[in-house]
């Protein structure tokens, strides 16, 4: 590769690797080394001025190579020590290092007591600035800062949006196995400035956010009845998703928010319902003796993706958002659930339990293209990032005696190459990923 | 926890009720009075266990709930609740439809039995509520289960 490549065409071609599905699927197969695309060597420097400003360059260096398309370059070996971020770097000292990318930038209180954070994005091998910009905020509020910050560095490298500045909502589970107590818990997509939602005394389940943020969709046995609720998540205000006389689960936001899609159980049988929020009207969009479960809305909202045992065993299905005749698309072996409907529209991940043990997998919305991405003991309920190139999921793996042991959330990319665990304080459950937070 | 808890209300119900009070209480005999929730438990039957992702009723399930269902027809001051569980070995949304399609199965049992449906209600815990903690077929096992809670 020439050393005259931009920044920007360097990673676009690293990310045309990443979304290259069906050549990278083909890649993993032959397990061909190198087949990975190299991450790109990113030298990020403190921030000058407050101390905040190294804190805010830790933050952004950490998102950027959990995205797995960044290698982190040790500050010891950094030559040229930035102390004016406005000018212009010693390129040579940068390329000499290794690094093809260089951020750097200052913190500093203003006089009315907000926080200025300004970053620079310099193409160390172009010699030119890819990016730069600067925030205010209220102090409290830098590690938002350097999501935001780290959500413009890699939209600039990699074209795609982002996924640094959002929030994960999730069941935080604690006590013995056969009595598990389940809250509710919000956390930063990296763990940081976790709270709980819910105080414990109610078995909660499976939330999930809104494409509007504030709210979220869970399942609680309140009163001692499994039903649907919907939460404002800055007021932990909590209200009923209409009262029917069975069970009502699974639910999930249709696109642009205004629905809930869900399954109601009457007399032992799961079928599948849309909901209005506002007038709380309710439509059934199936009608069959089989179980239809986990809806999801397709990103445009024409069509829904769920769960049924119809033809005999799990299997995804796909039917208009108006109901009728649906199509089955997963014809792997073994039992296909949770599908959920990538917010880009081009993939559709689900679980997958075959041979002893559980997977989580996406395949193309026919059905085609499927590949599975972690696989362990149990790996349920897949959750996208608002880009639609990484997922979360929750993994429990059995303890040394063989019980059920740690539940933990992971996060891989739809390459299957960048697993890794998402930090949180306890055992944890049932991820679900916000939008990017609106600013 | 829930279900001793049950039955300590049980067993005093049935000795406000009793006509002879120095009928032997339960917990110290280990023997089960008549028409006590700790009969109903221990003698009749309270579960019923299911194969692999199914809710048909196997001859041991319908043997016991056969049992429930003369037994509750005989102790009417019960309300009954049917509780639906499953194994580990399914996704969550999944196994709460499966659970509400046992708790069905069983209620409809007992109610071609002569139970009335006014007297039953069901829940489904889904795999939330295993009875035996663990990862191999004797836990899972255990754990499909459709259990006759009484009230």
């Amino acid at each position: 590769m020439s050393p005259r490549t931009t920044l920007r065409t360097l990673l676009t071609a690293v990310l045309a690797l990443l979304i290259a599905l069906p050549a990278a699927a083909e890649l993993r197969l032959r397990i061909t080394p190198g087949a990975n695309p190299p991450p790109m060597p990113i030298a990020i420097t403190d921030f000058v001025g407050d101390p905040a400003g190294a804190q805010i360059s830790q933050v952004i260096a950490a998102d950027l190579e959990r995205s797995g398309l960044f290698r982190i370059v040790d500050k010891g070996a950094f030559i040229e020590k930035i102390t004016d971020p406005n000018r212009a770097p010693r390129f040579a000292d940068w390329r000499q290092i290794g690094a093809d990318a260089l951020v750097v930038g200052s913190a500093n209180m203003t006089a009315d007591g907000r926080l200025q954070v300004a970053f620079r994005l310099w193409d160390v091998a172009a010699g030119t600035q890819a990016a730069g910009l600067s925030y205010f905020t209220q102090p409290q509020h830098w590690r938002r800062v350097a999501h935001i910050i780290a959500d413009q560095i890699f939209k600039t490298i990699t074209g795609e949006e982002g996924f640094f500045d959002t929030r994960v909502v999730y069941v935080a589970e604690s006590g013995p196995g056969n009595a598990r107590v389940k809250r509710l818990a919000i956390m930063d997509q990296d763990g940081a400035n976790n709270r709980f939602l819910t105080d414990g005394r109610s078995l909660v389940l499976t939330p999930r956010f809104s494409p509007t943020l504030q709210e979220i969709v869970y399942m609680s046995y309140q009163g001692g009845s499994p039903r649907v609720y919907i939460m404002n998540v800055d007021s932990a205000r909590q209200e009923l998703l209409g009262n029917f006389p069975g069970m009502t689960f699974a639910p999930r936001f249709s696109p642009d928010g205004n629905r809930v899609v869900m399954s109601l159980e009457r007399d032992g049988n799961s079928d599948i319902y849309v909901m209005d929020v506002r007038s709380r009207s309710i439509n059934r969009l199936t009608n069959h003796p089989a179980i239809d479960t986990s809806p999801s809305f397709s990103p445009e909202g024409d069509k829904i993706v769920f769960n049924s045992d119809r033809g005999g065993s799990q299997q995804i299905y796909v039917m208009s958002a108006g109901g009728g005749e649906p199509t089955r698309v997963s014809f792997g072996t073994g039992r296909y659930t949770t599908p959920v409907w990538s917010p880009r529209g081009d993939y559709i991940a689900f679980t997958k339990q075959d041979g002893g043990s559980f997977s989580i997998g996406v395949m193309r919305p026919d059905g085609s293209g499927e590949r599975v991405l972690a696989t362990s003991y149990l790996d349920e309920g897949p959750t996208w990032a608002p880009n639609g190139r990484y997922l979360m999921f929750f993994r429990q793996a059995p303890n040394a005696r063989g019980q059920a042991g740690a539940v933990r959330l992971f996060m891989v990319d739809i390459t299957g190459q960048n697993l890794r665990p998402v930090p949180t304080a306890g055992d944890a459950s049932d991820p679900a990923w916000s939008p990017l937070i609106p600013q | 926890m829930r279900l001793k808890m049950l039955g300590a209300v049980g067993v005093i119900l049935l000795a406000a009720a009793c006509t002879n009070p120095d009928r032997p209480d339960t917990a110290a005999t280990g023997r089960a009075a008549p028409g006590s929730v700790a009969e109903f438990q221990q003698v009749v039957g309270d579960r019923v266990f299911f194969d692999l992702d199914s809710s048909q009723l196997r001859p041991d399930a319908r043997e016991t709930l056969t049992k429930q269902a003369t037994w509750l027809k005989q102790y009417t001051n019960y309300a009954v609740t049917v509780e639906g569980h499953a194994d580990e070995r399914g996704t969550r949304e999944y196994n709460l439809a499966l659970g509400a399609r046992r708790a069905q199965t069983i209620s409809s049992y007992l109610a071609a039995q002569g139970l009335p449906a006014t007297r039953m209600k069901t829940i489904s815990y889904g795999k939330e509520r295993p009875e035996v903690v663990g990862s191999d077929e004797g836990a899972w096992s255990r754990n499909r289960r459709g259990v006759t809670t009484l009230q």
